[in-house]
C-alpha cells in the first residue's frame, strides 16, 4: 500500500477495533440489521430442484433476500456507520456487478454521506440496471476505461481516489480484500450469515450440514457462510470462475490456474504472468470476474480446511435456468456458480445428507445479460 | 560499501548543490528510445535517474504514467529486461540508476534474486510506491548486504511514528510525496510540507528529495529550495516522445532551477 494510507489505515483499525466495544454501534448495526435490511434472511429448503437433482437436501441460504438484494449490503451497512462514527464526509468503493456499489450507495443515503462509486466500463455495460441504482441512490458513478476494464481496475481507480482524498473519505472495500483491516473487518461484518444459517439448520434438521457451498470472487459471501462453521466438521466448498476453462485470461479461477502474488495491498493467489503482471481474466458474472482471492481464501485452501473448485459460464448458466425453473428463486450469476457445484454434487451424496448452498444474490439484474447471451431481445 | 547514490549527494551537498532527478518509463515505447532518453538526461544535466519498471496495476500513478506503462507493456518491456538494459548501459555511463518498481514483479523475481541480479547490473537503488517498510523487511536486509539502496516514501499523512519508521529503513534518500495524492496531478504543495522536512531532517542525515507533481522550473525551484534533491515523472514522461530538442529544452530550463 503507498505510504499516504498507511496512516488511514492504521486509523481504521483502530476504529474498527473500539466499535466491536462499542455497544451503541454494536445496537445501532443490530437494529439496521433486523429493520433495514430484513435479517434474518430464510433458510430455504428447496424441495424440487433437491429431488430433480435426487440426492443431498439442498437448503438455500437466501441473501437474495436482504434489502437491495445481496449479502454486500451486510458489509456496506456496517463500514458505512463505522465511517460516519469515525468522521468521514464521503464514501467510495469499487464495484464489478454493482451489487455493492448499490449496498455502498444505499449505506450513504442512509447516514447521509456523498458517495462515488467506480466501475469498469465493460461492468457498466453488462449491469446497466445496477449503474441506474446506484444513481437513482445519489451516487456518482465513474466508468473506468483503462486496463482490464472490470472489478481489477475499478478497486485501483478507488484506491487512488482513496490516496488523494483519505482525509475526508472512507473507502469501502466490498470484499475480503486489500491491505488489513479489510478481510477481517469484511468477514466480520459478513458472518452475520453463517451464524444464522447454523441456527436455522439446526432448527430446521436437528443436525448441521454436511456441505457449504458458496461462490469465490473476493470472497465475502464464501467467508460470511464459512466462517461460523470452521471449528465443526462441516465440509466446505469455494466455487471460482471457471469462464470458457482455464486457459490464461479465459477464466477467474486463481485456484486452479494462479500463484501467489502481491496486488492492491494483499498477498494471495493471483492470476499473473511469469513476471508478475497481472493476466486478463473472464466471466459471465461480474461479480466473479477478478484476478486475486481473498487471502484467508488462500490459507483455508493451503491448510486445507476449505475445497476450490470452479464453475464454468456453461454451467453457471444452467445452474441458472434450473433454479428458475424449479423453484421460482431467479439466482444471480454469481451465485449460480455455487448452484453449478451444488448440482454435481447431491446426486453422489445420501438423501439424508444435507448441502447449504448461499444464494448470496437475486439475479434480476442479470436478466437483461443472460437476455443478450441467448440472442433473445427485449 | 557506499551506493553511486550517497556518493552522489554527498559531492553535489559540498558543492551546495541540489539534485536533479528526472523519471522515465523503461520501455516505453520501446528500451531503444529509453537508452537515448538517459543519455539526453544525463546531458542536460541529470543527477540520478529514475527508472520505472511498468506494471499492470500501477496503483500510485496518474493517466500518464498508466499510459506508459501500457506502451512500454506492449512493447514486451519486463524487469528482465530492465536490468538487461541497465547492464548494458553501464558500459557507456556511471550515473545513479535506481528503479521505480511495484512490488509484485520483484516478488515474482524473488527478493534475493532481484538484490543479486540487479546490483549485479549496476542499479543502485529501488523505490517501491506499494511497499512500505512495515512490509519490506526481507527485501531491507538482503539489500543491505550490498551498495544497493532502498527509498521509502513519506507523504503529508505520515505520522511521526511512520516518519522515524521511513527514516530508518531508507539509504540513499528518502522520498518525500509532495502532495496527498497520486503521480501527476497538479502541484498543490501541501503547506507542511517545510515543517515535515524539518521533522526529517531532526531524525535523519539522509537526504530528502521531493516528488509528485513538480512540472515547472518555478515549481522545481520552490521544492529546490527546502529539499535535497527534485523527482520531476510525469511531466517528462508526456515530452518524451515528442521532439528531442523540446524535452533538452525543458530539461534545461528544470536543471538550471534546481540551482
Amino acid at each position: 500500500m503507498p505510504e499516504t494510507l498507511m496512516p488511514a489505515l492504521q486509523e481504521l483499525e483502530e476504529a474498527y477495533a473500539a466499535s466491536k466495544k462499542d455497544k451503541a454501534f454494536l445496537e445501532e448495526l443490530a437494529m439496521l440489521q433486523k429493520t433495514y435490511i430484513g435479517r434474518p434472511t430464510p433458510l430455504y429448503f428447496a424441495k424440487r430442484l433437491t429431488a430433480e437433482l435426487g440426492g443431498a437436501k439442498i437448503y438455500l441460504k437466501r441473501e437474495d433476500l436482504a434489502h437491495t438484494g445481496a449479502h454486500k449490503i451486510n458489509n456496506a451497512i456496517g463500514q458505512a456507520l463505522l465511517a460516519k462514527k469515525m468522521g468521514k464526509k464521503r464514501l467510495i468503493a469499487e464495484t464489478g456487478a454493482g451489487q455493492h456499489g448499490v449496498a455502498t450507495a444505499t449505506g450513504a443515503a442512509l447516514t447521509g454521506l456523498e458517495c462515488e462509486i467506480y466501475m469498469g466500463s465493460d461492468d457498466v455495460a453488462r449491469q446497466s440496471l445496477n449503474v441506474f441504482r446506484m444513481k437513482l441512490l445519489g451516487a456518482v458513478v465513474h466508468e473506468v476505461t483503462i486496463g482490464s476494464k472490470t472489478l481489477k481496475d475499478a478497486i485501483n481507480e478507488g484506491l487512488r481516489d482513496w490516496t488523494t482524498n483519505v482525509r475526508t473519505t472512507h473507502y469501502v472495500m466490498g470484499t475480503v480484500f486489500g491491505p488489513h483491516p479489510f478481510p477481517a473487518m469484511v468477514r466480520d461484518f459478513q458472518s452475520v450469515i453463517g451464524r444464522e444459517a447454523r441456527k436455522q439448520i439446526q432448527e430446521a434438521e436437528g443436525k448441521l450440514p454436511e456441505y457449504l457451498i458458496a461462490c469465490v470472487g473476493g470472497g465475502s459471501n464464501a467467508m460470511g457462510l464459512f466462517h461460523a462453521f470452521i471449528h465443526d466438521g462441516v465440509k466446505m466448498v469455494g466455487v471460482e470462475a471457471g469462464g470458457r476453462g482455464i486457459a490464461a485470461g479465459d477464466h477467474a479461477a486463481r485456484f486452479a490456474g494462479g500463484s501467489i502474488g502481491v496486488l492492491q495491498g494483499t498477498k494471495s493467489y493471483l492470476l499473473q504472468d511469469d513476471d508478475g503482471n497481472v493476466l486478463g481474466t473472464h466471466s459471465v458474472s461480474a461479480g466473479l470476474d477478478y484476478a486475486a482471492v481473498g487471502p484467508e481464501h488462500a490459507f483455508l485452501r493451503d491448510s486445507g480446511r476449505v475445497q476450490y473448485a470452479y464453475a464454468t459460464d456453461d454451467e453457471a448458466l444452467a445452474a441458472f435456468g434450473q433454479l428458475s425453473r424449479t423453484e421460482g428463486i431467479i439466482p444471480a450469476l454469481e451465485s449460480s456458480h455455487a448452484l453449478a457445484e451444488a448440482v454435481k454434487l447431491a446426486p453422489k451424496l445420501s438423501k439424508d445428507e444435507i448441502i447449504v448452498v448461499n444464494l448470496s444474490g437475486r439475479g434480476d439484474k442479470d436478466v437483461q445479460h443472460v437476455a443478450r447471451i441467448k440472442g433473445v431481445e427485449l | 560499501m557506499r551506493s553511486r547514490i550517497a556518493r552522489k549527494f554527498q559531492a553535489l551537498r559540498k558543492e551546495g548543490k541540489k539534485a536533479f532527478i528526472p523519471y522515465i518509463m523503461a520501455g516505453d515505447p520501446d528500451i531503444k528510445r529509453t537508452g537515448e532518453l538517459v543519455k539526453i538526461f544525463e546531458d542536460c544535466g541529470a543527477d540520478i535517474i529514475e527508472l520505472g519498471v511498468p506494471f499492470s496495476d500501477p496503483l500510485a500513478d496518474g493517466p500518464t504514467i498508466q499510459a506508459a506503462a501500457q506502451r512500454a507493456l506492449s512493447g514486451g518491456t519486463t524487469l528482465h529486461t530492465v536490468l538487461d538494459f541497465v547492464s548494458t548501459l553501464r558500459k557507456s555511463t556511471q550515473i545513479p540508476i535506481i528503479l521505480m518498481t511495484y512490488y509484485n514483479p520483484v516478488f515474482k523475481y524473488g527478493d534475493g534474486k532481484f538484490i543479486e541480479d540487479a546490483s549485479t547490473a549496476g542499479v543502485d537503488g529501488i523505490i517501491v510506491p506499494d511497499l512500505p517498510p512495515d512490509e519490506a523487511e526481507g527485501l531491507i536486509k538482503l539489500s543491505r548486504k550490498k551498495p544497493f539502496d532502498t527509498i521509502f516514501l513519506l507523504a503529508p499523512t505520515s505520522t511521526e511514528e511512520r516518519m522515524r519508521k521511513v527514516c530508518h529503513a531508507s539509504r540513499g534518500f528518502i522520498y518525500y510525496v509532495s502532495i496527498t495524492g497520486i503521480t501527476g496531478t497538479a502541484l498543490s504543495l501541501d503547506p507542511s510540507i517545510g515543517s515535515h522536512i524539518e521533522q526529517i531532517r531532526n531524525i535523519s542525515d539522509t537526504p530528502v528529495s521531493v516528488g509528485f507533481g513538480i512540472s515547472t522550473p518555478e515549481e522545481a525551484a520552490t521544492v529546490a529550495g527546502i529539499a535535497d534533491g527534485v523527482i520531476v515523472g510525469s511531466a517528462i514522461v508526456r515530452k518524451s516522445n515528442g521532439p528531442d530538442e523540446e524535452l533538452k529544452h525543458y530539461l534545461r530550463s528544470l536543471r538550471a532551477a534546481i540551482a
